[in-house]
């Protein structure tokens, strides 16, 4: 992976700068001793590491802007990072670079149930704005796997979905407002406790921006109440094509379930194994939830079981209680850390249309014979966006570049088929250099000179989603 | 002047790179918000056509210029419907031709249940278009979940032509209902309707529709909510809702279909202020704002949407747009001109810092400013260039 050479002017203009951050910002906000800095080397894509500069964690807005004014008159990069849970290396530092990290900024700002929203500072995590309002029955529907620990500001910069997002769509269908600190510490308000944008719909331009457009410290976030009750159904089948014209018939007739999960059979295998969940041994499992009173489940689920019993399943499993929900869900839920234990994996993320279902895994499933390494597939059924893990052993020499080789290849295919690199993780560096596959240089071009908009001097996440040939025109005309 | 209609993206390019004088960018031209403006008309009604449908992912790809009835009626031979509900323009401003997609994404155009699916902005997945260099761009994709790079989709949608022609367009569709019902409640005033609807919309019951028509004359005030979906379950949610807003009066249940679905098209066409003299005005606020921003201005009578969070005004020709917006300065939200007198305030001016930004972009988009000069920023500020 490459990364610009460090600026060794920046490196050696370190005392000045965390001089300028100690005087602006309180003692315990800035960190820049390489012991400390170290613990920021990273985010979850471990296979790439840089200790920053100096990390700054502010406790307010105001703090943020302090410390950008600092780093944009100084002319250093800046990584902004949430809790760090980046499968895509969103928050991987660079040497000449400071981190900004959301972590103390955890309050809730304000509830409004009769509005049905709430405002938070966007270091809390996920689940916990789900905390704020549950007593009163209320929820944040976007609920990405991370979502005991990612933070709402790297939800925002990664548009993060979840299992639920079917029916309840992602980030950026559920954000209202931000307040929004630019790389010259200027503070900017998009939204609010209103509906839809005046002007540019800018909320929806940064939603889903990897950090590259500004800071946000403050998000007005969209709250519904808790459905009745939801409840899930386990179907297995003996083909992946079977289990995907399923998927696509259930679509079809009209219901609109909260998730549809696919596991195929290395998967269903290893969570058995891991969580003893009770799966059948078969080709393809689908789990399909629904939401509602009682008899509104029913109701939908007669549908959703008429249609699979349509297609001859293996096994069809309806939860009669909470306890045989839980267990329904229990091996998906543990899909990762199941895996985890085989082998070291790599988890793509890309989407594809849903009608190239069996096409797709009937392809990934000859590359693996190709690549020589096993991969195990889960993911969102209902919207296409896939999860392939490939395991590999990160020991043996060679390993890790053929299954980066392996997952690109994967990720050409979803393009190739009508889809796209990612569907929830980002591009950050992981996906960087396949861009190009995705769009042409125009494309690429305009989104860039969205960046030059915002951050005019190319400080922010600098060499992370463009591929660096891409934006060395823009990153060298800023310097 | 003539209406300068090309047949492909690339002839549409090529009269934008070659370009030396504005377009006035339209689809159908039944949404002519902000008024006629500068330069030669350039309409996309010749880039017409469903390109691709996908009922079972639930997604369908269509040409800007495809008029919204084909649209609709494709999707409706599958039991499927664009949920974003879009407003029908032309009884309100009195215009004449075919709605495009292309004009509803363009304006972001969105009806009743907005509130409970989403915005049009919400349901575009991909777009393709011509920046004002007369490139070629594409953007998104034709899948649900996407964030590969920027999403300049967003960013298109609701920009009324100002950063690039749209040309061909993905997005969302779902399911359409299997039945409807209205639940009503009459006689309340404007605080105490928005109140019920505060109580709906808190409620579990997944209301695709909160609304309130304030009356007057020999009209009864309505307070409505929308239920939808299979006949069960709407009256079961009727039901529990009419139990929930007990203490705002009798909430009556109305599920015969055709009636049901006439209130609803009244309502998202603002039907009461067909043929009536006056401007219209598009406010979005905080639900529970809207009752005191409406008493705030004698003489306007107002129709309530999404809960209360979109306040539709007719006031006397000629209101001055501070008077609108000067309540919102202080409670957040924003005020559109839909009908009146054309050129600047038509748009809810933006805060300096987004200002600047907004003309960034556009000046990226279309550096020779040869996009529907004037609309949706300040002239002068555009003309300075």
């Amino acid at each position: 992976m490459d990364m610009p050479p460090p600026n060794p002017d920046i490196l050696a203009r370190k005392p000045e700068l965390v001089a300028r951050l100690n005087r602006a910002l309180p003692e315990a906000a800035v960190i820049s001793d390489p012991a400390e800095t170290r613990a920021y080397e990273c985010d979850a894509l471990t296979a790439y590491k840089c200790p920053p500069l100096a990390v700054v964690l502010p406790g307010s807005t105001q703090e943020v802007a302090a410390a950008l004014r600092i780093c944009h008159e100084m002319g250093v990069p800046v990584v902004p990072r949430g809790a760090g849970t980046s499968l895509a290396g969103g928050a991987l530092p660079s040497a000449d670079s400071v981190i900004l990290g959301v972590a103390r900024l955890t309050e809730v700002l304000e509830t409004d149930y009769e509005n049905r929203f709430i405002r938070v500072q966007t270091g809390r995590t996920n689940l916990s704005v789900t905390g704020a309002v549950e007593t009163k029955g209320f929820f944040y529907a976007p609920d990405p796997s991370s979502q005991l620990a990612c933070a709402i500001a790297g939800n925002i910069a990664m548009n993060s979905g979840g299992a639920h997002c079917l029916k309840y769509g992602v980030t950026t269908n559920n954000l209202m407002g931000v307040t929004m600190v630019l790389m010259d510490g200027t503070v900017v308000e998009l939204g609010g406790a209103h509906l839809d944008a005046a002007g540019y719909d800018l909320l929806g331009l940064i939603c889903g921006s990897e950090g590259q457009l500004g800071v946000v410290t403050e998000a007005t976030l969209r709250i519904l109440h808790k459905p009745e009750g939801a409840r899930p159904v386990l179907i297995g089948f003996d083909s992946n094509e079977v289990a995907g014209h399923c998927v696509s018939d259930i679509i079809k007739a009209g219901v609109l379930p909260v998730a549809i999960e696919f596991m195929d059979r290395p998967c269903i295998r290893a969570c058995e194994a891991f969580a003893g969940a009770g799966y059948p041994d078969c080709e393809a499992l689908l789990i399909v939830e629904v939401e509602g009173s009682d008899a509104e489940i029913d109701e939908q689920l007669e549908t959703i079981i008429e249609i699979a019993r349509a297609h001859d399943p293996v096994e069809l499993r309806q939860s009669t209680s909470p306890e045989e929900s839980a267990r329904i869900w229990l091996g998906r839920k543990s899909a990762f850390g199941a895996m985890g234990q085989i082998n070291d994996y790599m988890c793509l993320d890309g989407t594809i249309p849903v009608s190239q279902l069996p096409h797709v895994l009937k392809r990934i499933g000859e590359m693996s014979g190709e690549f020589g390494l096993d991969v195990a597939n889960v993911f969102h059924a209902g919207d296409g966006n896939m999860h392939p893990l490939i395991l590999f052993d990160a020991n043996k020499p060679g390993d890790l570049e053929r299954c980066e080789a392996f997952g690109a290849a994967i990720l050409k295919l979803c393009v190739e088929v009508g889809g796209c690199l990612t569907g929830e993780h980002g591009v950050g560096i992981e996906k960087r250099d396949l861009m190009i596959d995705q769009y042409a240089p125009e494309d690429l071009e305009i989104q860039m000179a969205v960046k030059d908009v915002f951050d005019p001097g190319w400080l922010l996440n600098p060499a992370k989603v463009f591929p660096l040939q891409s934006s060395a025109a823009h990153r060298d005309a800023a310097a | 002047m003539k209406t300068l209609e090309p047949e492909s993206e690339a002839e549409l390019a090529a009269i934008l790179a070659g370009a030396k004088a504005p377009f006035r960018v339209q689809g159908g031209g039944t949404r002519p918000i902000g008024g006629p403006r500068e330069g030669v008309a350039l309409a996309t009604r010749r880039l017409s056509g469903i390109t691709l449908y996908e009922p079972g992912a639930l997604t369908m790809v269509a040409r800007a210029g495809t008029p919204l009835a084909e649209i609709e009626s494709t999707l409706a031979a599958e039991g499927q419907r664009l949920a974003f509900e879009p407003m029908d323009h032309r009884g309100v401003l009195g215009t004449t031709g075919e709605p495009t997609i292309g004009g509803v994404f363009g304006a972001n155009v969105s009806g009743p249940r907005r509130i409970q699916a989403g915005a049009a902005r919400d349901f575009l997945l991909g777009v393709r278009f011509v920046d004002g260099r007369g490139q070629i761009i594409r953007n998104g994709g034709r899948v649900m979940k996407n964030v590969t790079g920027y999403d300049l989709v967003k960013l298109m949608a609701g920009s009324f032509g100002t950063l690039g022609v749209l040309t061909e367009l993905s997005f969302k569709v779902l399911p359409g209902a299997k039945s409807a019902g209205t639940v009503a409640i009459t006689g309340l005033d404007d605080a105490t309707a928005i109140a019920a609807l505060s109580r709906a919309l808190a409620s579990p019951f997944e209301v695709s529709g909160a609304a309130h028509l304030p009356g007057g004359g020999n009209d009864a005030a309505r307070t409505l909510i929308r239920l939808e979906g299979s006949q069960a379950s709407v009256a079961y949610r009727a039901g529990r809702l009419q139990e929930a807003l007990a203490q705002f009066g009798d909430a009556r249940f109305d599920h015969d279909g055709d009636a049901v679905a006439g209130v609803w098209r009244d309502l998202r066409d603002l039907r009461p202020f067909h043929g009536r003299e006056g401007d219209v005005w598009r406010v979005s606020v905080k639900p529970s704002d809207a009752p005191g921003i409406v008493a705030a201005l004698p003489g306007a009578e107002a129709i309530y949407d999404w809960g209360g969070g979109l306040v539709w005004l007719l006031v006397p020709r000629g209101t001055a747009a501070q008077a609108i917006r000067a309540p919102l300065d202080t409670v957040g939200g924003h005020a559109t001109r839909i009908r009146g007198e054309a050129g600047e305030g038509t748009f809810h001016p933006p805060p300096a810092p987004v200002a600047a930004l907004q003309e960034g972009l556009r000046r990226k988009f279309d550096p020779r400013g040869l996009l529907n000069p004037g609309l949706m920023d300040s002239p002068a500020q555009m003309a300075s260039d």
